[in-house]
C-alpha cells in the first residue's frame, strides 16, 4: 500500500518535470493558427481548443501530485550569463502554481469554446483564436517562471495580448481608445515594476534574478528590510496596473470594449489575478520588508473595494457591472495580502473562486449580449423565460459573488473575513460593508437582466451548445470548488497553497453569520428597490448628489485627462509652437540676414573664381569622356579581351617582381 | 603514375583555348561551351594535384565545380532562351547596349 | 615515361585537338559533338589519375546532360551555320590573347615545377568510398550549400525561361 502509493508519487512528479510543457502547447496551437488557422476548417480554432485541453488534463495531473501530497520542484536551464549575472528558463512548481495552472487552463479552454459561438463569423475569427493561445501561454508562462525576468516576459506578452483583444473591432474609435488606455495605464505600473525588478537583482550582488534565491536572501537577511520595501512597493506597482488597483484603475471599465470571452478570460479570471499572484509570489520580499510597504497594501486594497462596490451600484452597462464587481473583488485580494501569511492564503482562495464564478458572470453576460445585440440592462429584463440555462448558470455565479452558502464565494470570502477579523477590524469592517454592496448591485444586475418585462428588441433566444456548455460547465465548478477550502472539510486548498507551513484553518461562527446577513441584507433591499418596474433607476433619487458622483466615476477619469492628458497634449504642442515661432525662427530669420550681407561678397568670388574653376574642370570632363568613350563599346568579348590581357600583364609584373 | 606537370600543360591548353572561345564567337552559345572548356581545366588541375598530393579534397571540389558548372548552364541557356525571345538573334557584339 | 603517361598524352592530344575544333568549328552542332570527345577524353584523364568517381560524374553530367542542353539551347535558338557568322571580326586578337595566355600559364608551370625534376609519383586511387567520406565527413556544409545553389538555379531558370503571362 505505502509502496504503491510511492510509486504514484514517483510518477506524479515525473509529470511535474514536463510541467513546462502546459505553457508550451499554447503556444504550438498560436503558431498553427496563425500560419495555418485561415486554411483549416473552422478557421483554425481546432488547435487553440485542442491544445488547451491537453494543457487542461496536464494541469489537473500535475495538481493531483499535490492532493496526494506531494513536494515543490524546480528546474531549468541555463540561458545565457552576464558577467556575473546567470539567466535561466525553466520552471518553479509548488502548490500554489498548479493550482493557478488548473484555474487559467480550465478558464481559457471554456473560453475558447465558448468564443466557438460567440465570434462566430467574425471576419478576425483565426487572429482572435491566435491571440488568444498567445495570452494563455503568457499567463501559463508567469505561473510557472522561477525568475523574474521569465516572469516579465510573459508579463508583458500579455499586456500587448490584452491590447490586441480589447482593441480587437478596432473599427470602432470607442474601443481603439479603450485598447490604448488599458495598455498606456497598465505600462505606467510596469515602469516601476521593472524598477522593482532591478532593484532585486542588484541587491543580490547582480547574481540572480530567481524568485526563490532572492527570497532566501531577503529571509535571512541578506538583503536588509529597507532594500526590500522598496523592491517591494515598486513590485506592487505592477500589480497596481495589472490588477487595475486604485489609482490605476480606470483602464479595467473601458477594457470592456473588448469582445465578452476576452472580458472572462483575462480581464477577469486571469491576467488581472496575475497582479495578485505577483505578490503571493514575491510575499518573502513583502514580509521581509518594512512594516509600512504591507499596510500600503491593504490599504489600496480597501479603497479600490469600497469605491469600485459604489460605482458598481450605478452602472447600467451590464459588463461594467461585471467589470467594477472585478475591480472590487481583486481588491479584497490585495487588501487582505497586506494582513499576513494567513491573508495571502485565503487571497489566493478567494482568486481560485473568484475565477471560476467570474468568468461564468462574463460568459453569461456575453450569452445575453449575443442574444439581445445590447450592453444595457435597460435593454434586457425578463430573459429567464427566454434563456433559462443562462438564467440558472449566471444565479448561481451570482449567488458565487454575493458569498451565498454554500457557493464559492461564500467560503472564500469567510477566509478573507476570519484572516482579519483578528487585529484589521477597520478592514473587517469595510469588506463586510463591501459584502453588502456586492450583494445589492449583484442582485440588482439580475433582477434588470432577467426579470421583468422584455425591454428590446427582436427575440431572444437561447445561445448555442458551444456557449452554454461553458456556462455549465463553469457553474459545476464555481458549485464545487468552494467546499476544497471549507473548514468543515478539513480545507484541502490550504494544504496546497501555503506560506512557510501548513496552517489549520479554524471555523468561525459569527463571522460565517455576519458575511450571510450582510449579504442577504444587500440581496433583500434590491428586491425591494427593484422589485416594481420604474422609469427611473430608484436609486437616483436615493443618493441624491452621489449619483452623479458614481456616475463621473468620482471623476477620476476626467481628472486624468484635464490635469494629465490635456496639459501634456495641449501644453506640450502650445510651448513648442512658441519655442517654434519666436526662438527656432529669431534664429533663422538671424541668420538669414547675416548671409545676405555674406552673399554679395561670395557671389562676385564665385562668378569669377569658382565658376571659372568649375567650368574648366566640367569642359575638360566632357572632353576626357568623349575620347574614352570609344573604349565603352558594349561588346562583352572585348571587356573580356581587356581582362585576359590585364592578367597577363599581372603576371609578368609579378613573375618579374 | 603520371608527372604533374604534364597534366598542368594540358589543364593550361584546355584553358586558353576556352579563352578563344569566349573572345571570338558570336554565338551565346558556344561561349557557354568556350566556357565549360574553362572550368574543365580547373577540373583536370584540380585532380592532377589530388592524384599527386594524395589528398580527396582536390576530388571533392571537382564534384562541387561540376555541380556548379550544371547550374551555370543552366541558368545561362535560360538567360540565353529569354534573349533570343526579345531580340531574335543570340549574337553576343548584337547585345551591346551598355555603352555610351 | 611509364605506359600511363603514353595513354595520357594521347588522351590529352585527343582532348586539345576536339577542344580546338570546338573553338573553331563552323557548324555549331559538330562543336557541341567535338565537345563531347574533349569531356570524355577529359573523363578518361580522370581515371587514369586514379579518380573514378569525379570521372563516372564527368561523363554522366558532361556528357549527359550538359551537352544534351546545349544542343537543346542550339535548336531553340535557331543558331545559324557558317563560319563568318560564327566568328566576330576580332579573331586574331582572340588568338594573341588565348596565345598569351597559354604561355603565360605554361612558363608559371614550368616555374613552379620543372618537367624534368618532376617525378611520377605512386599510384594513387581516390575510390568512391574515400569520396563519400570525404564529402560526408569534411565537407557536408559545403555540400548542402551546393545543393541550395542548384535548387536556386533550378527555380531561377524556370522564372528566367518562362513565357510571361499575355494579359
Amino acid at each position: 500500500m505505502v509502496a504503491a502509493e510511492t510509486t504514484a508519487v514517483a510518477a506524479a512528479s515525473g509529470i511535474l518535470k514536463l510541467t513546462w510543457i502546459i505553457a508550451l502547447l499554447p503556444v504550438i496551437s498560436a503558431a498553427l493558427t496563425l500560419f495555418f488557422g485561415k486554411r483549416t476548417p473552422g478557421r483554425g480554432a481546432v488547435y487553440g481548443i485542442l491544445a488547451l485541453a491537453g494543457s487542461w488534463v496536464l494541469s489537473i495531473l500535475v495538481l493531483w501530485h499535490f492532493v496526494q501530497g506531494g513536494g515543490t520542484q524546480a528546474s531549468q536551464v541555463e540561458w545565457f550569463n552576464v558577467g556575473p549575472f546567470h539567466l535561466q528558463l525553466g520552471q518553479y512548481i509548488d502548490g500554489l502554481a498548479a493550482v493557478m495552472l488548473v484555474v487559467v487552463t480550465s478558464v481559457s479552454l471554456c473560453v475558447h469554446v465558448y468564443s466557438l459561438g460567440y465570434m462566430h463569423g467574425d471576419k478576425r475569427f483565426t487572429w482572435f483564436y491566435f491571440v488568444l493561445s498567445m495570452f494563455t501561454a503568457a499567463m501559463l508562462d508567469v505561473i510557472i517562471a522561477p525568475n523574474l525576468f521569465q516572469l516579465l516576459i510573459g508579463w508583458e506578452v500579455m499586456g500587448v495580448c490584452s491590447y490586441l483583444l480589447i482593441g480587437h473591432w478596432w473599427e470602432e474609435k470607442e474601443n481603439s481608445n479603450a485598447s490604448i488606455k488599458a495598455f498606456i495605464t497598465t505600462r505606467i505600473g510596469d515602469v516601476p515594476f521593472m524598477f522593482g525588478i532591478f532593484a532585486l537583482i542588484a541587491a543580490t550582488g547582480f547574481k540572480t534574478s530567481n524568485i526563490t534565491e532572492i527570497s532566501t536572501m531577503v529571509h535571512t537577511g541578506a538583503i536588509p528590510a529597507g532594500v526590500a520595501a522598496v523592491a517591494a512597493i515598486l513590485l506592487f506597482g505592477g500589480t497596481i496596473g495589472k490588477s487595475a488597483q486604485f489609482p490605476l484603475h480606470v483602464w479595467l471599465p473601458d477594457a470592456m470594449a473588448g469582445p465578452t470571452p476576452v472580458s472572462a478570460l483575462i480581464h477577469a479570471a486571469t491576467m488581472v489575478a496575475a497582479g495578485v499572484y505577483l505578490v503571493g509570489r514575491m510575499y518573502t520580499v513583502f514580509i521581509g520588508a518594512e512594516t509600512w510597504v504591507l499596510q500600503t497594501v491593504s490599504i489600496i486594497g480597501a479603497i479600490t473595494m469600497l469605491g469600485a462596490a459604489l460605482l458598481a451600484l450605478v452602472q447600467n452597462d451590464i459588463k461594467r457591472v461585471l467589470a467594477y464587481s472585478t475591480l472590487s473583488q481583486l481588491a479584497y485580494m490585495v487588501a487582505v495580502m497586506g494582513v499576513g501569511p494567513a491573508g495571502r492564503n485565503a487571497a489566493f482562495f478567494h482568486l481560485f473562486t473568484h475565477a471560476f464564478f467570474k468568468a461564468l458572470l462574463f460568459l453569461g453576460a456575453g450569452s445575453v449580449i449575443h442574444s439581445v445585440h445590447s450592453n444595457n440592462m435597460s435593454d434586457m429584463g425578463g430573459l429567464r423565460k427566454y434563456m433559462p440555462v443562462t438564467f440558472l448558470t449566471f444565479v448561481i455565479g451570482s449567488l458565487a459573488l454575493a458569498g451565498i452558502f454554500p457557493f464559492a464565494g461564500f467560503w472564500s470570502k469567510d477566509e478573507l473575513l476570519v484572516s482579519t477579523h483578528d487585529g484589521h477590524m477597520w478592514l473587517f469592517i469595510i469588506m463586510v460593508v463591501t459584502a453588502a454592496l456586492t450583494a445589492f448591485y449583484t442582485m440588482r444586475m439580475v433582477w434588470l437582466t432577467f426579470f421583468g418585462a422584455y425591454e428590446g428588441h427582436g427575440h431572444p433566444e437561447e445561445s448555442p451548445a458551444s456557449m452554454t456548455g461553458p456556462l455549465v460547465f463553469l457553474a459545476a465548478a464555481t458549485v464545487g470548488v468552494g467546499f476544497l477550502g471549507s473548514p468543515l472539510l478539513h480545507a484541502p486548498f490550504f494544504k496546497w497553497v501555503y506560506f512557510g507551513e501548513p496552517e489549520a484553518i479554524h471555523f468561525v461562527p459569527w463571522i460565517a453569520l455576519l458575511g450571510t446577513a450582510a449579504a442577504l441584507g444587500g440581496i433583500a433591499l434590491a428586491y425591494a428597490v427593484y422589485k416594481e418596474k420604474r422609469e427611473r433607476d430608484p436609486l437616483e433619487g436615493a443618493l441624491g448628489p452621489f449619483w452623479g458622483l458614481f456616475q463621473n466615476r468620482y471623476y477620476i477619469d476626467a481628472f486624468y485627462m484635464r490635469a494629465i492628458i490635456y496639459p501634456v497634449r495641449d501644453r506640450l504642442s502650445a510651448a513648442v509652437y512658441w519655442f517654434n515661432q519666436n526662438i527656432i525662427d529669431g534664429v533663422v530669420n538671424g541668420v538669414a540676414a547675416l548671409a545676405r550681407g555674406v552673399s554679395v561678397v561670395v557671389y562676385w568670388f564665385d562668378r569669377n573664381v569658382i565658376d571659372g574653376f568649375v567650368n574648366a574642370v566640367g569642359s575638360g570632363a566632357e572632353e576626357g569622356g568623349g575620347l574614352l568613350k570609344y573604349l565603352q563599346s558594349g561588346n562583352v568579348q572585348w571587356y573580356a579581351v581587356g581582362l585576359f590581357v590585364g592578367v597577363i600583364a599581372l603576371t609578368i609584373i609579378f613573375v618579374r617582381a | 603514375m603520371i608527372r604533374l606537370p604534364l597534366v598542368l600543360f594540358f589543364s593550361a591548353f584546355l584553358f586558353s583555348a576556352g579563352v578563344y572561345g569566349v573572345l571570338v564567337r558570336r554565338n551565346a552559345v558556344m561561349v557557354l561551351m568556350a566556357i565549360e572548356l574553362m572550368l574543365n581545366a580547373v577540373n583536370v588541375n584540380l585532380v592532377g594535384f589530388s592524384a599527386n598530393l594524395k589528398a580527396m579534397s582536390g576530388q571533392v571540389f571537382a564534384l562541387f565545380i561540376i555541380a556548379v558548372a550544371a547550374a551555370e548552364v543552366g541558368i545561362g541557356l535560360a538567360i540565353v532562351i529569354l534573349l533570343f525571345r526579345n531580340r531574335e538573334s543570340i549574337n553576343v557584339d548584337e547585345v551591346s547596349l551598355l555603352k555610351w | 615515361m611509364t605506359g600511363q603517361e603514353y595513354a595520357f598524352i594521347v588522351l590529352a592530344a585527343v582532348g586539345s585537338i576536339s577542344a580546338i575544333a570546338t573553338v573553331t568549328a563552323r557548324n555549331v552542332v559538330h562543336a557541341a559533338l567535338y565537345l563531347v570527345v574533349t569531356l570524355s577524353s577529359v573523363g578518361a584523364v580522370y581515371l587514369l589519375l586514379g579518380a573514378e568517381f569525379v570521372a563516372w560524374v564527368q561523363i554522366l553530367i558532361y556528357v549527359g546532360a550538359i551537352v544534351i542542353l546545349f544542343l537543346f539551347g542550339l535548336m531553340l535558338t535557331k543558331a545559324p551555320i557558317g563560319r563568318d557568322s560564327l566568328d566576330n571580326q576580332q579573331r586574331w586578337v582572340g588568338v594573341l590573347v588565348a596565345f598569351g595566355v597559354f604561355a603565360g600559364l605554361a612558363y608559371l608551370i614550368q616555374d613552379a615545377f620543372p618537367l624534368q625534376d618532376a617525378v611520377a609519383a605512386p599510384g594513387f586511387r581516390g575510390s568512391t568510398e574515400a569520396v563519400g567520406q570525404s564529402i560526408f565527413h569534411s565537407y557536408v556544409l559545403p555540400f548542402e550549400a551546393v545543393s541550395f545553389l542548384l535548387l536556386a538555379a533550378l527555380i531561377g531558370a524556370v522564372v528566367l525561361a518562362r513565357k510571361d503571362d499575355e494579359t
